[in-house]
């Protein structure tokens, strides 16, 4: 009677538990924390309450250079997940692993489900599709930079709040009365790589690297060290040796003083809206990233900055299945529109920014439509497709340590571009060596 | 008498150092051979393929003229941390073995700094003298010195030994304080009798007594400044402005786990491996002689 008493019990576990097995598991790693994180997780579990067939674990693995870096361990012990957040910069470096990596384009074909890369938005699904237009990766979060305007700052220096910024010279004499009424950071940047090298190169139509900045091959030379970008950073540099612009970091630390209304001008992130918005108790405004008004073309569009999603290789059919699902549930309008109106991320898709125009998002918050509109005026040419370079991340430390240079007053703009283009070069080169 | 311990059994002893023995091999022989092999390599991030350069990641670093220059920045770096932990440490426990009242309170109030981890010191420290929001920063700049280490390499280096100095002087503290406990009081007392001053008696008879002590702390500060400051390096400067605060441990943390390089990695692990054998020959060799046990 035991005996049966409890076979009947591992019966019943076995059914209890079976359902709960049935599901394939689909491991998601991924670098959001705060605000972004508690976002992130609302779209997991809503894909996972939206069928009984697969279950997206989404797992938090530190800032994006850890992320990547645990995803990179993982594979090498053979225990990678399905889906890694990888930001824009690792991307050569995912790309030239080819058999780490399984490309969104096949995923997709293999699943069966629709998937058609047109309805992207070009100028970003660009940065992840390969010369023959294939798609590698799955364009999740991207931002461009912007202006972000202090009103109630200008006012105070006797500027008209509304005036025009969209050129440099502009924001040079908007910088010059700003300085003479005695505000002390008129002008302040996030990611200066990125904004004032990366995005002023794609901006002006100005290559930033050879071979389509490197989106032709592994053999590409920097050359950011032209007329545009030298003349841009020595006028930059000159404004901090003048006080008008300051200095507050490599990454996002002037973030904290613009919201505190110290300083008037800031360049910065589209997707800066959200801690922006929530934290200034001044009038602001999002503008257009401003350009030199004397160079032919000018303004181009804007590149992105962000992150993607990778399939990484060597899991189970069963498992692409689900990354598939989920890769289409994520691509879903409603859900685009979504997260691009409560973080400041670029929609991925056109259906996405056109629900978000009709839903009148953009009329009550004036300025969140310009992100887009920058990067999509124009069609993406050779040089403003976006960036493709190996060892990227120390490119852009070395890139940090020249401007640093500039801006300290002990060196001249032309000579810490060719230097960072010389040291970069090595880099890139070192990169070409690995894989061979 | 004999004074060397004999075993009579021919295996014993090595089977009682087999466990520490044991615990080196796995834990230092094995990754330092690890890092002088694929110091020879230069691989993709993901171990896909490999390409043999002998001692090429070696010629590659030493043709960078910020990779040596980063030599100096580790001597400026470490002599700083070292010095400014150890005889701030030394005042704070000359201090503290003078209190008779609430000394416990105070002692224990110098060890917590040691509880915190180095990337919270780094930021506790940055947070301090945030040139728009630190306290600091905003008292300096009420004395009209504009602080902004973002942009001056001194005062970033100022900084971070700042950080790494405050985080050792509570260990420092600790070993001082325990060895000026142990110095016998009727020593002191008969020079003070003697009508010794307080410095004449410090460095007469404390010093020279607290010399063990202070050669073992010489020891651990080298190697703490060496090993365990990339921490409060990444979170307060990133080894700027223009490589100003770039040590070495720094260097092989920011090329290994931000840039993948994993071969330059490897091979400038295995200058640091050699580095420090250097300085801990040098330290035995010469300034233990110094020391009077």
């Amino acid at each position: 009677m035991k005996r049966y008493i409890a076979a009947g019990v591992i019966a019943a576990l076995m059914a209890g538990v079976a359902p709960a097995t049935a599901a394939t598991q689909v491991d998601f790693w991924h670098a959001f924390t705060g605000r972004l994180g508690e976002l992130l997780d609302e779209q997991v579990s809503k894909f996972n309450a939206s069928q009984d067939e697969f279950v997206v674990v989404a797992t938090n693995k530190g800032n994006y250079s850890e992320t990547l870096n645990a995803g990179i361990a993982a594979f090498r012990a053979g225990e990678q997940p399905d889906i890694l957040q990888v930001f824009e910069v690792g991307t050569a470096t995912m790309m030239a692993a080819k058999g780490a990596i399984k490309p969104v384009y096949e995923v997709m074909a293999e699943s069966g489900l629709p998937f058609d890369q047109s309805v992207y938005l070009a100028a970003v699904a660009g940065y992840y599709t390969t010369t023959e237009g294939q798609m590698l990766s799955l364009p999740y979060n991207s931002s461009t930079p912007v202006l972000y305007v202090n009103k109630d700052a200008l006012k105070a220096a006797g500027l008209d709040p509304e005036m025009d910024l969209s050129t440099w010279e502009q924001v040079g004499t908007a910088l010059d009365a700003l300085k003479e009424s005695g505000n002390k950071c008129p002008l302040t940047t996030a990611w200066q790589s990125w904004v004032h090298l990366e995005n002023l190169s794609a901006y002006h139509n100005v290559p930033f690297a050879s071979q389509e900045n490197g989106f032709a091959g592994l053999d590409t030379e920097l050359t950011f060290n032209g007329d545009v970008q030298v003349k841009h950073i020595e006028t930059m540099g000159q404004w901090a040796k003048d006080g008008k612009f300051i200095y507050s970091g490599r990454r996002n630390e002037g973030g904290a003083p613009f919201r505190a209304g110290e300083c008037a001008l800031f360049t910065e992130s589209s997707a800066g809206y959200a801690g922006v918005k929530k934290e200034a108790t001044f009038d602001f405004a999002i503008r257009p990233l401003p350009y030199w008004s004397d160079v032919e073309g000018a303004p181009q569009n804007t590149i992105i900055g962000g992150a993607s999603l990778w399939a990484m290789a060597g899991q189970t059919p069963e498992e692409y299945k689900g990354v598939a699902a989920f890769f289409n549930f994520l691509s879903s309008s409603d859900i685009q529109a979504k997260w691009h109106q409560d973080t400041g991320y670029l929609p991925i898709t056109m259906a996405a920014y056109d629900a978000t125009k009709a839903s009148g998002f953009y009329d009550e918050n004036p300025g969140t439509d310009i992100s887009i509109i920058q990067m999509t005026g124009k069609a993406p040419t050779a040089n403003s497709k976006g960036l493709r370079l190996g060892s990227f991340d120390q490119i852009r430390g070395v890139i940090d340590e020249e401007l640093e240079g500039v801006w300290n007053g002990s060196k001249s703009a032309k000579d810490a571009l060719d230097s960072a283009v010389s040291r970069g070069n090595e880099l890139l080169r070192r990169f070409e060596q690995a894989n061979k | 008498m004999e004074k060397r311990v004999v075993f009579d059994n021919r295996w014993l002893p090595y089977l009682l150092v087999a466990p520490q023995l044991l615990v080196t091999i796995v834990f230092f022989f094995w990754p330092a051979g690890q890092a002088i092999y694929q110091s020879a390599f230069i691989p993709d991030p993901f171990g896909l393929k490999t390409q043999f350069v002998g001692l090429g990641n070696f010629e590659y670093l030493f043709s960078n003229q910020y990779y040596r220059e980063a030599f100096l920045t580790t001597g400026v770096f470490s002599v700083l941390v070292t010095v400014s932990s150890m005889s701030f440490a030394l005042w704070l426990a000359v201090l503290a073995d003078r209190v008779i009242k609430g000394s416990g309170a105070y002692r224990t109030l110098l060890i917590w700094p040691y509880a915190v981890a180095p990337a919270i010191a780094g930021v506790l420290w940055l947070f301090m003298f945030n040139p728009f929001t630190g306290i600091i920063a905003w008292m300096l700049s009420q004395l009209g010195y504009a602080w902004n280490h973002n942009l001056d390499g001194g005062e970033a280096m100022a900084l971070v030994v700042a950080a790494s100095a405050w985080k050792q002087i509570s260990y420092n503290f600790l070993f001082f304080l325990a060895g000026l406990q142990a110095i016998p009081k009727s020593v002191i007392e008969a020079a003070a009798i003697d009508g010794a001053s307080f410095w004449r008696r410090f460095w007469t008879i404390v010093f020279p007594l607290l010399s063990p002590t202070t050669f073992f702390l010489l020891v651990v500060n080298v190697i703490y400044a060496f090993f365990d400051t990339f921490g409060v390096i990444h979170t307060i400067t990133q080894g700027g402005p223009q490589q100003s605060t770039t040590i070495l441990v720094y260097k092989v943390f920011a090329d290994g786990f931000i840039g993948q390089d994993l071969g330059s990695s490897a091979a400038q692990s295995v200058v640091l491996l050699v580095l420090v054998t250097i300085l801990t020959v040098v330290q035995f060799r010469f300034i233990e002689r110094r020391v009077h046990y």
